[in-house]
């Protein structure tokens, strides 16, 4: 089991909630959870979010592994220049 | 992933070295090709007609008359690129922005394009395109835009990111929000604070290349792109979903970039060239003017921001709040998020909250340039800093120390930091001599801190060995700043050998597999990942060459210094292989040798720098001169220093010129007034002193070699370094940029009046 927080934007898709409980391994498999629990998570999952584990952002790496006292955190997929 | 992407600790032969470029001499004899050198036998020239009005229901256009006309064998307009993005609205916006639809959205917007024999008869065929307007009213600055009574761009958009949705619609497309703690409370507990609001101006990225592109479609459904980009990868994904082409028959081709800083991230131009080249059935060449470039291209945001920092008498920071407000031109964006996520990124406070607006307003299109929205959120807080100090009677500098964030720091965007760099930046300055240097009369000093992300992607990357020994180094991914010679002296690293035996190469999209784009300092972060990954796919080729050439156990092979190496005593006798006899005898033991990878180079770590600035102020005229400037930046690794160091210095110069001269100035009518560089002057290396830089090294550990990106932290500290040291030259704060001559004298004449 590990605890996700989730940026601002997608509270109101998963039901109000900031943080969640998510029994996950990987980014893929948080990923796929987090959609069949909010549905509505599923579009910006796909495109929009980059995941921070205990600092060090992921953005298309879903393989990563997660460890259990991991600090994992959704935020916002960026943009460069 | 199963590269091995760890960072391990080595001596270095090639890497950390300073060798020429490889692309160096045909730059300096003109021969390198960039965007507008190449032809096509029965090429057309391509002019696009241009929206004179900032916001202009389109009535109707027709282009009978141009058609018409002799030697123009195409016009389109929006009626040739139907809309395929199929609910994609980031790719219908790219479309809309290419060809103006429904409305024209800011002076400038496409509205059809001409394709024929020469330059003049395109344009003489663009007088004949009659487009009847209904105008409309506009809005160009951000505060008005948000006002209750300003002209709406865009019916359909009703702000998200508050609840519930209102039910009216606004040029605000997103409201986002950052941050921890209790502000109000922390904001109690301070002894001093200081609150602010500050302005940008619009600036372009000012890259000395235009847009330019060779569009040829031909009747058989391949196509072919030649074209000044980043990402040649992502033109031939939005061009194929633009215009229903099939990925695999599109080739694109990434010439020379003469700059791009983010604004050749996505299309502009050519999908128009593309859809010219299909109806007239002839290659079809596109250039943007200078002009052009600068009214219709994507600069990036003028912003509004408004910053409150309280602090404790010793500088111990107890909140900080901002609100942010960017435009994004007439498309939405997430320009004041990213504004809201680095704003604060440098500190570790305990009660910190920002708040973003998206704004649309009727000016280009807004693309990144160069850690995007981060330069902006940083002149804001950074001077509010120096302004707290200031009040508190303590030093600027110590009082960044103090607060600084490191590792096991909750970031102001959210996760806890790992082990970062803004500690050592910040001590490297305070020992620096520049910081203790002494000043003259109408001089002031300056420093600012500055954060970004960093990012890596997809990468895909092809070493093939020689007959001779020698290797050709196929990369997907546009050098922009000298990657070609970084990923160079990394092949020669990890195949152990010269620098002078690679040959560095971009390869076009039909060559190798899919690569993003090179942007968010990515480059050579990326691509020398999978160079390492390929170089030891291909080192594993010649250990088995080398094994059938010695005719012994492939496991009792290993390699060392660019050789093959039999292990063991009982082999005592064979001398080592060197990649040159290997490669030569590759076609009697497998034919040719190669080494691929594909990979998602992720883990690049976030950046910070800090920035130390000296200008004079000429109190008559109001001009500001850098007298001493000063990068100090982590790079992790620095593959080839030269880059690295011109990295920081051209972030730096850009910076510079934004804080001091660059704006784009609208006129009531809408119209852009400055688009050339005669009226919108960016530094030449006479404004610039030698921009002095201290390269940090401090290994990434989720890279081989340690590497971090360079390429963008270093315009994120100038605005609000330059700002500071103006500030403490005339004795006035400056809250806005650029600092013209003008502002200045203002300041300075309020300061007189006070």
């Amino acid at each position: 089991m590990v605890q996700v927080t989730l940026w601002g934007g997608l509270v109101p898709l998963a039901g109000g909630q900031k943080t969640l409980d998510v029994e996950a391994s990987s980014i893929r498999e948080l990923f796929r959870k987090l959609e069949e629990r909010y549905p509505s998570l599923s579009g910006p999952l796909k495109t929009e979010v980059a995941v921070a584990v205990n600092g060090t952002i992921y953005r298309d790496d879903w393989s990563i592994s997660l460890p259990k006292d991991a600090e994992i955190y959704l935020m916002r997929r960026l943009a460069g220049g | 992933m199963s590269f091995d992407a760890s960072y391990q600790e080595k001596s270095l032969k090639s890497v950390g070295t300073r060798p020429l470029r490889p692309d160096g001499v045909d730059k300096v004899t003109g021969r390198a090709r960039y965007g507008a050198d190449f032809n096509m036998p029965g090429q057309l020239i391509a002019k696009v007609l241009r929206s004179p009005h900032a916001h202009a229901k389109i009535k109707s256009i027709n282009t009978e008359k141009a058609e018409a006309l002799k030697g123009v064998k195409a016009v389109v307009s929006a009626s040739d690129l139907p809309d395929l993005t199929n609910g994609n609205s980031d790719l219908y916006d790219i479309l809309d922005n290419c060809m103006a639809r429904q409305k024209a959205l800011y002076d400038g917007h496409a509205v059809a394009a001409v394709a024929a024999v020469d330059e003049a008869t395109a344009r003489e065929a663009l007088k004949l395109i009659e487009v009847d307007y209904d105008v409309l009213a506009h809005v160009t600055d951000v505060d008005a835009a948000m006002a209750a009574d300003a002209p709406i761009l865009n019916d359909l958009v009703f702000t998200t990111g508050i609840e519930p949705t209102p039910t009216a619609p606004s040029n605000v497309t997103n409201r986002s929000e950052y941050g921890h703690g209790d502000i109000e409370a922390g904001f109690a507990a301070a002894d001093e604070i200081v609150e602010r609001s500050y302005k940008t101006g619009q600036t372009h990225q000012g890259y000395i290349e235009p847009h330019a592109c060779v569009a040829n479609c031909n009747p058989d459904g391949t196509a072919d792109l030649w074209v000044c980009t980043q990402g040649h990868f992502v033109y031939r994904q939005n061009c194929a979903d633009l215009l229903g082409l099939e990925v695999s028959k599109l080739r694109v081709t990434s010439s020379e970039i003469g700059g791009g800083f983010g604004g050749k991230t996505h299309v502009w131009t050519e999908p128009v060239a593309l859809a010219l080249s299909r109806k007239a059935g002839r290659p079809v060449k596109l250039i943007m003017s200078r002009e052009e470039v600068f009214r219709a291209s994507g600069p990036t945001s003028a912003t509004s921001i408004d910053v409150k920092i309280g602090a404790k008498k010793d500088g111990t920071i107890t909140a900080a709040s901002a609100v942010l407000r960017y435009t994004c031109g007439p498309y939405a964006g997430m320009w004041a998020e990213l504004g809201a996520m680095t704003s604060f990124a440098c500190y570790d406070i305990e009660n910190v909250k920002t708040i973003g607006f998206e704004v649309l307003v009727n000016r280009p299109k807004v693309a990144a340039y160069r850690a995007p929205s981060a330069p902006m959120a940083a002149f804001a807080v950074e001077s509010a800093i120096d302004e707290l100090a200031d009040k508190l009677s303590l030093n600027a500098l110590d009082m960044r120390i103090k607060n600084a964030a490191s590792e096991g720091s909750k970031s102001s965007y959210g996760p806890v930091y790992g082990p970062i760099g803004i500690g050592p930046t910040l001590e490297a300055s305070k020992a620096h001599a520049h910081m203790n240097a002494p000043l003259g009369e109408n001089q002031g000093r300056g420093m600012a801190c500055g954060f970004w992300f960093n990012f890596g992607g997809q990468t895909c990357t092809n070493i093939n060995i020689n007959a001779d020994g020698t290797a050709t180094l196929a990369v997907g991914t546009v050098d922009v700043g000298g990657s070609r010679a970084s990923l160079s002296l990394i092949a020669a690293e990890e195949l152990g050998v010269n620098y002078s035996d690679i040959k560095a190469i971009i390869a076009d999209t039909s060559s190798l597999g899919y690569n993003d784009m090179t942007d968010g300092s990515r480059g050579t972060f990326s691509s020398s990942m999978a160079t390492v990954s390929a170089a030891r796919n291909a080192i594993a080729v010649m250990k088995e060459r080398a094994a059938l050439m010695w005719d012994i156990p492939q496991e009792d092979v290993y390699w060392e210094d660019g050789h093959a190496k039999a292990a063991g005593s009982k082999y005592g006798n064979l001398a080592p292989l060197s990649v040159k006899e290997i490669a030569e005898a590759s076609g009697n033991t497998g034919g040719p040798i190669a080494g691929h990878s594909e990979l998602v180079a992720d883990g690049a770590g976030v950046s910070f720098a800090t920035h130390i600035c000296d200008v004079e102020v000429d109190p008559e005229i109001g001009t500001t001169r850098i007298l001493r400037y000063t990068v100090i930046q982590d790079a992790g690794k620095a593959v080839h220093p030269d880059y690295v160091e011109g990295q920081y210095q051209g972030g730096a110069a850009q910076g510079i010129g934004w804080a001091l001269n660059e704006e784009y100035i609208y006129g009531e009518d809408g119209r852009l007034q400055n688009p050339g560089f005669l009226d919108y002057r960016i530094p030449v290396c006479s404004d610039l002193p030698m921009i002095d830089t201290q390269i940090l090294e401090i290994p990434n550990p989720n890279h081989p070699y340690g590497v971090r990106g360079v390429g963008e932290t270093s315009i994120v500290p100038p605005l609000a370094a330059v700002a500071n040291a103006v500030s403490n030259a005339v004795g006035v704060r400056m809250s806005q940029v650029p600092m013209s001559p003008p502002r200045i004298l203002e300041a300075l004449l309020s300061k007189a009046q006070n």
